[in-house]
């Protein structure tokens, strides 16, 4: 009534067992593939996440709106003279998260600034025109974003990301 | 649970939480070291499958919980966006809804084997009433879950079992507002059946641990009904019954698999692909298989409350069983009259339940009423009195004897009642199959369709043909609202690409908003957008069509079929024919006559058809010849038309049924290969205690 063998003088019945056991072991691991994968996004939201358009023509200077993509809000500022240069005069390597502003926007589109409005922190909607920098300011952990959407000050780890975007024309962009 | 466990961990740490937790102890005893008696035959092993079917259903129903909305204007759709579009969504429902049938169906053999080798006898009653009180619940479960996906069956199904409750006397009616939360049949119902679909298979998982323990107390019964008294009865449930319970579990996983991947709607009612219409009973309401023998009691009796009570009555006999039946031998193998009136009662069943699925008129009625009678004759009259009357064989003196005393040549019967089995659960099966045979109509040809089979793929250019039949002739009227632009460049799909998915799209006009504005605008359709309906609503549907609702096509294939009888039922399970739709889409839409033949009563307003239940269509002929100009040459004749538009809608239906067939290939050459090895590694094991 053994059913191990002898280590040392493998059998033709250690191999069924072997065999077996690592066919049933193969079974069971490609049948929690599909298990897990069902908890991925479906096709219909992804589909849902394809790329949107944004008219940017009722947004005057000084002003921003919050857009929907995938759904995260989308800040898109049109930033006043003001506030870029003050973006552009911090010396890049003091920040916390060193970023020019240049690379945070698209070239000859200077004044629009579209940043992911999610503080990267833990995930709270930081309030536009508010904080020490004239940027965004985090409610929830005091995290505080300057006019390039960067962070300053806070426990925020890295600057607000800039989602893929690009210029249709010179008032219109697409989102994705 | 066999008496005080003498497992110890050699590991400190397993040590340590074995002092304050037994728990692998407890394991150690109950399923390793566990005596089993050694005797025990494949009947045995459907304890085992049925711990995993109820797994398997616990696992796949949480996950389609994930994915499900109960509510009564979005479950319908919601149970469709699963399959389409959630990742192996297909898969996930196939396995949970042919996995009730697998659960019902390894129950009544487990049931039976009981019934029949006398499982219920001193000192297992307690044991037995147990899995009574699982097979209610289970039935309950059973039933609330079929009302989920909220069809027309759904609907229907759930009006008619909670009516059951209106037959008490007095309280008949508060207890159905009761169980309906309104005044009839609707959300609140389909929510707290939800709740409880989603409840109950917990509490069976309760019982059956309750269940487990009585079995592990009492000890198993066997072939021979004899206690196991010595050493030598007994084998160690590891690696012995271990492995014999892996093997079958594999031969029924190779079954469950050939409805999962092959045959998948064989077992549900066409029926229920129609969404819940409150306004309209199907023709003929008909329950699962699963519960036709107990729906044909209630209807042989032509008194509401009776007929309720000979219903349950039939189910709750079960647990007086043990009181029933006093023979002292338990198995029928020893009792020669026992064991021919258990295949009577065998065949009583499966009777009722080919009836339950028949017309209650005629002929069915009458007999119904005779195996009603037999059924509980069987219980209340037959086993009392052969207890008395009965001179059983005498039974072997120890297991060990009775192993011995059988060497070679008993695998034969033991094939012949699997194969006996198949052929009656077929029939059980495809009862309701024949309930639609009977409706009228010619029978459609059955066509040749490069989908059937198990290696069906679907033909590009019929679809993509198909998809411009439908755009020019049928969406005039019929909505497609399941599908969308994108799926057309979807794998398995028409075959376009992604950008030709969404130049048709936005040929399209949709509806969007609100805007900045607050008002709703049109725009050029987007990939992501569905098919438009032609109408924004039923009533104006209606009022288009001289009162008649155009259905929607994205289902038609999947919900349409008609009878195929009785024994071509049995033979499509093996070919695996499932083209009952579209054999029926492609003969309707060529079925037209111009003048109906003499004697027809043809009302105003409707077409004559071949192939429509009752002939009277109120869509007038859709398709004449070169109405549809092909650019690829084939011929632009209604034929042609007929089986392009047709090969579309089955794609419409079942958008993964490529993914369906290709996985269900995979899976089978693996389940073969599983079953092989383990058969081997059974006998290699198995040759130890011999």
């Amino acid at each position: 009534m053994t059913t191990a063998s002898s280590a040392d003088h493998p059998t033709r019945r250690d191999f069924l067992y072997v065999a077996t056991g690592a066919v049933a072991a193969v079974g069971a691991a490609a049948t929690v593939w599909p298990l897990v994968s069902q908890m991925n996004p479906d096709a219909s939201t992804i589909a849902a996440g394809a790329p949107i358009e944004v008219d940017l023509t009722p947004i005057a200077e000084g002003q921003d709106i919050k857009v929907f993509w995938r759904g995260k809000p989308i800040y898109i500022s049109h930033r006043t003279k003001k506030q870029i240069e003050e973006a552009r005069k911090v010396p890049v390597a003091s920040l916390p998260d060193p970023q020019s502003d240049e690379s945070r926007v698209k070239a000859g589109h200077d004044q629009w600034l579209v940043v992911v409005g999610i503080c990267t922190h833990l995930g709270c909607i930081p309030i536009a025109h508010e904080g020490a920098y004239d940027g965004f300011f985090c409610p929830c952990h005091g995290s505080v974003y300057d006019t390039s959407g960067r962070i300053r000050q806070g426990p925020a780890p890295s600057n607000l990301p800039v989602p893929p975007y690009t210029f249709v024309s010179d008032t219109k962009i697409q989102i994705g | 649970m066999s008496g005080p466990s003498d497992f110890q961990p050699t590991n400190p740490a397993l040590k340590w939480i074995e002092r304050r937790l037994p728990i692998m102890g407890l394991m150690h005893s109950s399923f390793v070291a566990y005596p089993t008696p050694r005797n025990l035959n494949y009947w045995w092993t459907f304890g085992a499958i049925l711990s995993l079917m109820l797994g398997v259903q616990i696992l796949t129903g949480v996950i389609l919980a994930m994915h499900y909305t109960p509510h009564a204007d979005m479950a319908f759709k919601s149970v469709e966006l699963i399959v389409r579009d959630v990742n192996y969504g297909w898969l996930l429902r196939n396995v949970h809804a042919a996995g009730a049938s697998m659960f019902f169906f390894a129950v009544y053999i487990h049931m039976f084997r009981g019934l029949y080798y006398g499982s219920y006898k001193e000192p297992r009653e307690v044991l037995w009433i147990l899995g009574v009180i699982i097979y209610l619940l289970m039935m309950a479960t059973g039933f609330m879950g079929y009302v989920l996906p909220w069809g027309q069956m759904s609907f229907w199904g759930a009006t008619v079992i909670t009516n059951l409750f209106s037959a008490v006397p007095y309280f008949g009616e508060s207890i159905v507002t009761l169980l309906w939360g309104g005044y009839a049949v609707g959300n609140p119902t389909l929510n707290r059946f939800f709740s409880l679909h989603y409840l109950l298979p917990f509490v069976i998982a309760g019982v059956v641990v309750l269940h487990v323990w009585a079995l592990h107390v009492a000890g198993q019964n066997n072939p021979a009904g004899v206690e196991a008294k010595t050493e030598k009865d007994t084998v160690p449930f590891t690696p012995y019954a271990t492995i014999k319970d892996m093997f079958g579990v594999s031969c029924f996983l190779l079954f469950y698999a050939w409805f999962i991947f092959y045959m998948p709607n064989y077992l549900g009612d066409p029926e229920n692909y129609i969404p819940a219409n409150p306004a309209v009973t199907p023709a003929h309401i008909v329950p699962e298989w699963y519960y036709l023998p107990f729906y044909a009691i209630l209807r042989s009796i032509p008194n509401k409350l009776a007929g309720v009570v000979a219903m349950f009555g039939a189910i709750v006999v079960l647990a007086f069983l043990p009181w029933l039946d006093n023979a002292k031998t338990r198995s029928s193998k020893y009792r020669p009259l026992a064991k021919q009136f258990f295949w009577v009662f065998v065949a009583v069943c499966i009777g009722l339940g080919y009836l339950g699925a028949q017309p209650p008129e005629g002929i069915y009625v009458i007999v119904g009423r005779i195996l009603t009678v037999l059924y509980f004759a069987y219980f209340l009259i037959l086993l009392p009195l052969l207890s008395r009357i009965e001179k059983p064989r005498p039974v072997p003196n120890s297991i060990a004897d009775d192993v011995l005393a059988k060497s070679g040549g008993k695998a034969a019967p033991m094939v012949s009642s699997v194969i006996a089995l198949m052929v009656a659960a077929g029939l059980l099966f495809g009862g309701a199959d024949s309930a639609r045979a009977a409706e009228g109509g010619t029978k459609p040809p059955a066509q040749k369709w490069s989908f059937s089979g198990p290696f069906g793929t679907f033909d590009r250019g019929a679809m993509q043909r198909g998809l411009k039949v439908y755009k020019e002739v049928c969406a005039a009227c019929h909505g497609l609202s399941f599908v969308a632009f994108r799926n057309l460049a979807e794998a398995g799909g028409p075959g376009y690409s992604v950008a030709q998915a969404q130049a048709f799209a936005s040929d399209y006009k949709v509806k969007d908003g609100p805007n900045d504005q607050g008002e709703m605008f049109e725009r050029p359709g987007r990939p992501a957008d569905y098919f438009p309906s032609p109408f924004p609503n039923e009533q104006a549907a209606r009022a288009a069509n001289g009162g008649a609702f155009p259905p929607d096509l994205s289902l038609i294939t999947k919900a349409r079929s008609y009878g195929r009888g009785f024994p071509q039922f049995l033979i499509d399970f093996f070919t695996q024919y499932q083209e009952q739709g579209p054999d029926y889409i492609v003969a309707l839409l060529q079925g037209y006559e111009d003048k109906p033949p003499a004697g027809f009563n043809l009302p105003e307003g409707s077409f004559y058809n071949n192939y429509f239940p009752g002939h009277a269509i109120k869509m007038p002929k859709p398709l004449s010849d070169g109405q549809v100009t092909y650019d690829d040459g084939s011929p632009a004749t209604v034929a042609q038309y007929a089986k392009d538009v047709t090969t579309f809608l089955m794609w419409a239906a079942e958008p993964h049924m490529e993914a369906r067939k290709a996985l269900g290939m995979q899976v089978f050459v693996f389940l073969i290969l599983l079953t092989v090895l383990l058969y081997f590694t059974k006998k290699k094991v198995w040759a130890n205690a011999h």
